[in-house]
């Protein structure tokens, strides 16, 4: 079967819409196979707009093993804007790759990568565009396997109705192994249609195919069991874990968009997972154990990357870059190399401490000191112990000034709103915080040129962590402490101009809530708020609260009970038989620690205090030192 | 500082790309190439490298060009070559010269545009044709980054033809035919573009094509008012070049 590109008939509509290159491909490193030269072949989404989906590194990475295999090929298609979408349904044509504009439902596979829930009503508006039925029970042979993977897959039963499958966890191995399982079952003819398809992908214990497992419920609406409906497939699906990252090199040929994007940075990820055990994180909590890459790979991806794509911003990833155990080197020995090229360097990372600012001192040794960003999350001593973030008040007032003094004129503070336990004058701490900053950077510098900065949102209770059991703040909460913060740092003559104000409303917050600890009941919400226009929901000029909560009306869902009530212990969640490998027992007990203020170590530099990830994953915690040195390029 | 003047073309369907997004895809570009590109000082250097004349978003071109600063000598012959291997394909170098004297902005006064209208009337664009060339002037509006903007899209154009009709066009449906106007425009202020003249057309013969144009530049440059013929800008940096310090001549005052 020959694929046509639907490129020409999209063409005659591009100058009609919004930054149309966002549409035509071509980008630098991409790949377009021969059709014919693949057995398996892969539409890969990130249910986002182009400027926000490209940079991802997840899809780019994937695309890029995928490509590497011999009879593999791989595509990307992305959300396309309302302009584009009215035209296309007015002409016909379907959700498309941009690669060779084929039409996603042509694949055999589209696989998408959920960083946040907001982007399930774009997947259903993909599915859609490109005629593949909504729901997974309507789905023939010759509609793609939908397989859903990213952080927001931990918990995919809500959107478990419109998926034929999800996996969990690191995707390089696992995106192989479908692979291979799907070559292998067409070369057999494909015997027993996508039924046999999705029951050798089950029967492995690495792919969830929520079709085959049943909910039941109790009269009160909670859940009663989740149980295979059949004999072959495991009760519990695990998570995947990539060990030695220095293995695993990618991306290798980083793609470089023509349009513009988000992140304009070759990045690399220098570790994944995180021990630090701040209760909130789901990233930390699922991504365990720690797994570094050796400074000597770091130094090789990021020469090869900036001579593959040209990019003159290096970003140096991980959920806490600072904790590298060799990142000081890193960051002198990649400044050192690029000193003077014009190549700035950049590390994501909060920590409150003094390493972190020679950390930001090295990078931006030729560069301007902007800003500087540290995360003590909550505003009360007695409220970062609750989320486990081991800051003290000295300490956060000890780096800042130190910060200030060392030429840094603005500080950003991140924080939550609406923790668990969290009262009015947990918030409200946060302003004596932010003017005690001032006060001290004013002393130390003798400078009244300083600022700072207060960004808050408010906190989503997540799956897989020890608050999946507790109540979320409703939004009149959120926003009464969040006015009620607002109102006294503005109120302050001495302070209140030079401390600004950044915050998110806690409307969306309840549909992420709702999204994240949902069940499959809540597929009728999100497929309601679709029908009824909603998509982008990331975005907030597009995102409408009241279109949610109209569809959950409509569809009989009671969104606080999903959102604010706190769940028992044995309470069966709907995630539960899915496996991020932490102990349920350690979560809970780490749930009741948080409640009264007991702290918890990084296992990183303390023992082991068994979270159960490591010996339920046979994975260890891969970490340096190594020991060596990055030396100097010797052609630049 | 040496400064390279580069000839390029935007094809297919790159021709999407907006002028930023054309600056950045160079900028990367000259860093894979590895060509020694001069920064500009201050705290955030930006990479010496401009841009003439730039056609819009959607609008083919074979004839674009910009200008690189380097800190030491090079080839153009392989600054060409290495320029447009570093490029997506869609973005090609056509020429690279040294440049000598003057502006390279100054040389390019007027443009030829190749104008494709699938599926319109080849016998009611002859006639808008010839309507439009009679006129004296022909007001248009256009939309501008501040409100309407109205202008005479008559008097810049030099040259304006219909060639017999042909079918080579990427949007086009098979069978269906396809008119193509020829213009030769003259760079004025406001700018005169394709775009506008189609509206003069359809504001003095209702010519109104079924379908967006597709649009390319054919060539900018020096213009020879009495032929109306186009020449090539960069021939004169070659000229000056091949003939050794003549070049100079322009730029040092002798005595
Ligand atoms: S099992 Fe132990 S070592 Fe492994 S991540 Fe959990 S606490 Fe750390």
């Amino acid at each position: 079967m020959t694929v046509e590109s639907i490129f020409p008939r999209l063409e005659a509509l591009l100058p009609k819409v919004q930054k149309p290159i966002q549409y035509v491909g071509g980008e630098l490193n991409s790949t377009v196979k021969d059709w014919d030269s693949a057995d398996v072949r892969w539409a890969l989404m990130y249910p986002d707009a182009y400027e926000v989906g490209l940079p991802n590194q997840g899809v780019a990475i994937l695309y890029e093993i995928l490509n590497e295999l011999p009879a593999t090929l791989a595509e990307r298609t992305y959300a396309v804007w309302p302009d584009l979408e009215a035209l296309m349904r007015a002409e016909g044509i379907p959700q498309f790759t941009v690669d060779a504009h084929r039409p996603v439902r042509a694949f055999d596979v589209l696989g998408l990568s959920f960083s946040t829930e907001l982007g399930y009503t774009n997947m259903l508006n993909a599915l859609d565009l490109a005629g593949i039925p909504l729901l997974a029970v309507d789905r023939g042979d010759d509609d793609p396997i939908v397989l859903a993977g990213g952080h927001a897959a931990f918990n995919p039963e809500p959107i478990a109705d419109f998926l034929d499958a999800a996996v969990l966890g690191d995707g390089e191995q696992i995106a192989i192994a479908i692979s291979e399982v799907i070559r292998e079952w067409k070369g057999e003819g494909s015997p027993g249609g996508r039924d046999e398809l999705l029951m050798r992908l089950a029967e492995s214990g690495g792919v969830y195919v929520p079709k085959f497992y049943d909910v039941d419920y109790h009269p009160d609406g909670r859940i009663k069991r989740v149980a295979p409906n059949r004999s072959d497939v495991p009760w519990r699906v695990h998570k995947h874990t990539v060990m030695d990252l220095d293995e695993w090199p990618y991306p290798k040929k980083p793609l470089v968009p023509l349009a513009e994007t988000v992140h304009e940075r070759f990045s690399v990820e220098i570790f994944r997972g995180c021990t630090r055990g701040c209760r909130f994180c789901q990233a930390g909590m699922i991504t365990r154990p720690v797994r570094e890459r050796s400074i000597t790979t770091i130094g090789a991806m990021v020469e090869n990357g900036i001579k593959e794509s040209g990019f003159n911003e290096v970003g140096l990833l991980s959920l806490s870059s600072a904790d590298h155990s060799e990142i000081g080197e890193v960051a002198k020995g990649l400044a050192d190399r690029y000193e003077g090229t014009n190549t700035s360097l950049s590390l994501p990372s909060t920590r409150v401490d003094a390493f972190n600012i020679d950390l930001a001192n090295e990078f931006s040794r030729n560069g301007r000191r902007s800003g500087l960003t540290f995360a003590p999350e909550g505003g009360s001593e007695r409220m970062r112990r609750v989320i486990n973030k081991m800051v003290t008040e000295e300490d956060l007032i000890r780096t800042v000034t130190t910060a200030y003094s060392q030429g840094w004129r603005q500080v950003k503070l991140y924080f939550m709103c609406g923790l668990p336990t969290e009262t009015d004058e947990d918030v409200l701490g946060i302003a004596d915080l932010a003017k005690k900053v001032i006060k001290a950077g004013r002393e130390i510098t003798g400078s009244r040129d300083i600022r700072c900065t207060v960004s808050i949102g408010g906190f989503v209770p997540k799956p897989h962590t020890p608050f999946q059991w507790a109540s979320q703040a409703d939004h009149e909460t959120v926003d009464r402490r969040l006015k009620a913060l607002r109102d006294s740092l503005r109120g302050d003559k001495n302070y209140g101009r030079a401390i600004g104000f950044r915050y998110h409303d806690g409307k969306p917050s309840i549909v992420e809530g709702l999204l994240s600890r949902g069940d499959r009941r809540v597929g009728a919400v999100i497929r309601a708020v679709w029908e009824g226009g909603g998509r982008f929901d990331g975005w907030s000029e597009h995102f409408s609260y009241e279109r949610w909560m109209a569809a959950a009306e409509k569809s009989g869902i009671d969104v606080d009970w999903y959102t604010v009530r706190e769940r028992e212990e044995n309470e069966v969640l709907p995630w539960d038989h899915l496996d991020a490998g932490l102990d349920r027992e350690w979560l809970w007990q780490d749930w009741q620690e948080a409640v009264s203020g007991t702290e918890v170590e990084d296992c990183r530099w303390t023992p082991c205090y068994d979270c159960g990830v490591c010996p339920t994953m046979g994975t260890d915690i891969q970490i340096g030192p190594t020991g060596k040195k990055l030396l100097p390029l010797t052609v630049v | 500082m040496q400064r390279l003047r580069v000839r390029y073309a935007k094809r297919g369907r790159l021709r999407f790309t907006s002028h930023r997004d054309i600056s950045r895809a160079v900028e990367r570009a000259v860093r894979r190439a590895g060509i020694p590109v001069a920064y500009s000082a201050g705290f955030s250097p930006h990479p010496k490298i401009s841009y003439a004349g730039a056609a819009p978003t959607g609008v083919a071109s074979e004839a674009e060009y910009l200008e690189i600063g380097v800190t030491e000598p090079c080839e153009p012959g392989r600054i060409r070559d290495d320029l447009d291997g570093s490029l997506p394909p869609g973005l090609d170098v056509l020429d690279v010269v040294e440049a000598t004297v003057g502006g390279l902005a100054d040389r390019l006064e007027a443009s030829e545009w190749d104008v494709r209208l699938p599926g319109a009337d080849w016998e009611l664009a002859e006639t808008a044709v010839a309507k439009f060339l009679a006129a004296e002037a022909v007001e248009v509006e256009r939309l501008t980054k501040k409100g309407p903007r109205r202008f005479d899209a008559r008097e810049a154009v030099l040259r304006l033809e219909v060639p017999e009709g042909t079918d080579r066009t990427a949007a086009q449906v098979p069978g269906q035919s396809c008119v193509i106007l020829r213009m030769v425009v003259r760079h004025v202020i406001p700018a005169v573009r394709p775009d506008d003249v189609l509206t003069g057309l359809r504001l003095v013969a209702d010519f109104a094509p079924p379908v967006p144009p597709e649009v390319t530049r054919l060539a900018q440059g020096p213009l020879d008012a009495s032929t109306g013929a186009l020449a090539d800008p960069l021939d004169l940096d070659r000229d000056i070049t091949r003939g050794g310090e003549a070049g100079s001549a322009g730029e040092h005052v002798d005595g």
